[in-house]
């Protein structure tokens, strides 16, 4: 199974999420009141650890397990990045979670909050729908 | 080392690691690190009704969907096997203030008081349960990406519109935390 790797770095993806109380809505509120570094202490340094690594690759020309050259698609820009940008972050400091920590939450055994994942299924549905009418 | 582990883990263990999934995954398969795209690959399968944008062949990205059963697992794991539960030391000005908003619950990772099954269908239950995910599952797609796609990957790979989309992130839960919640607390 190819996929099973993907499954692991999950799990451990997964484990910190919950160990460094990032799916915490405590930990989310003491970000955006900015009364604690420790939000953007873990966003930063993962930042900086990916966009290290991501140099180390293309400086080596590292390529992939089955041999293939390592290739980061451009972003373009789109206004959906501007408004759907606000949108998201309305969301987030009310559910105090982001799509990855509302995984993690289920995980833990927080079942309300299958309740948000599908809610925010169907606002990803419901963008689906009127995606084109939208700048 | 299994008691380093079931301590809470300090940001400088945390971030880094997250960080490493970025190239762990690249090097796994040219994979690309981000989550919300996942909330597409369910529409797709369970209910694309003929949108163009669920017409897709998701089987083609099926490893996302082992990815965020992972987070699932991990969550499990860390919860079951790691000490995952317990109260979270944040700042007291902030347990001062949220005091202050209506917030009796302290004892871990969520206040039950606004996240429960009994909540979910007063007013305050609904805006932070229901309508909450809703704003996060619409606002990820239609910005493209989330914390992990676009804050995480997007910038550490230099893209200026992950940069642009997660300063939104960060302007939008300004305005939610400080000017919209303390009126959504007090429901």
């Amino acid at each position: 199974m190819k996929n099973i790797k993907f499954l692991i770095l999950g799990a451990l993806f997964g484990i910190v999420l919950v160990k460094a109380e990032v799916i915490s809505w405590f930990r989310i509120q003491e970000m955006f009141r900015l009364q604690a570094f420790h939000m953007y202490g873990i966003i930063g340094s993962a930042i900086l650890v990916g966009m290290i690594s991501i140099q180390i690759i293309k400086r080596f020309n590292i390529k992939t397990i089955d041999g293939e050259e390592i290739v980061i698609p451009k972003k373009e820009f789109r206004w959906g990045n501007i408004y759907g940008g606000l949108i998201f972050g309305l969301g987030w400091a009310i559910t105090g979670a982001c799509p990855g920590p509302l995984y993690a939450l289920l995980g833990s055994g927080f079942y309300v909050i299958s309740i948000t994942l599908l809610s925010a299924i169907a606002g990803t549905w419901f963008f689906g729908l009127i995606k084109n009418k939208l700048p | 080392m299994m008691e380093f582990l079931k301590q809470p883990w300090l940001w400088y263990l945390a971030g880094p690691i997250m960080g490493l999934i970025v190239p762990a995954l690249l090097i796994a398969g040219n994979k690309l690190f981000g989550i919300s795209s996942t909330l597409r690959q369910i529409c797709a399968i369970c209910l694309p009704a003929n949108i163009p944008y669920f017409k897709y062949d998701w089987k083609q990205k099926a490893w996302n969907l082992f990815f965020v059963a992972g987070i699932v697992l991990g969550g499990f794991i860390a919860t079951h096997f790691l000490n995952g539960q317990h109260h979270v030391n944040i700042n007291p000005a902030t347990t001062a203030l949220l005091k202050t908003e209506g917030i009796k619950d302290f004892k871990g990772l969520i206040p039950t008081d606004v996240f429960s099954f009994e909540k979910l269908l007063s007013l305050k239950g609904l805006i932070f349960i229901v309508l909450g995910g809703f704003f996060v599952g619409f606002g990820t797609r239609y910005a493209g990406g989330c914390t992990s796609g676009h804050s995480i990957m997007g910038i550490a790979s230099l893209q200026w519109p992950s940069l642009l989309a997660t300063i939104c992130f960060m302007i939008g839960g300004f305005i939610s935390t400080w000017f919209i919640l303390p009126y959504l607390l007090h429901l």
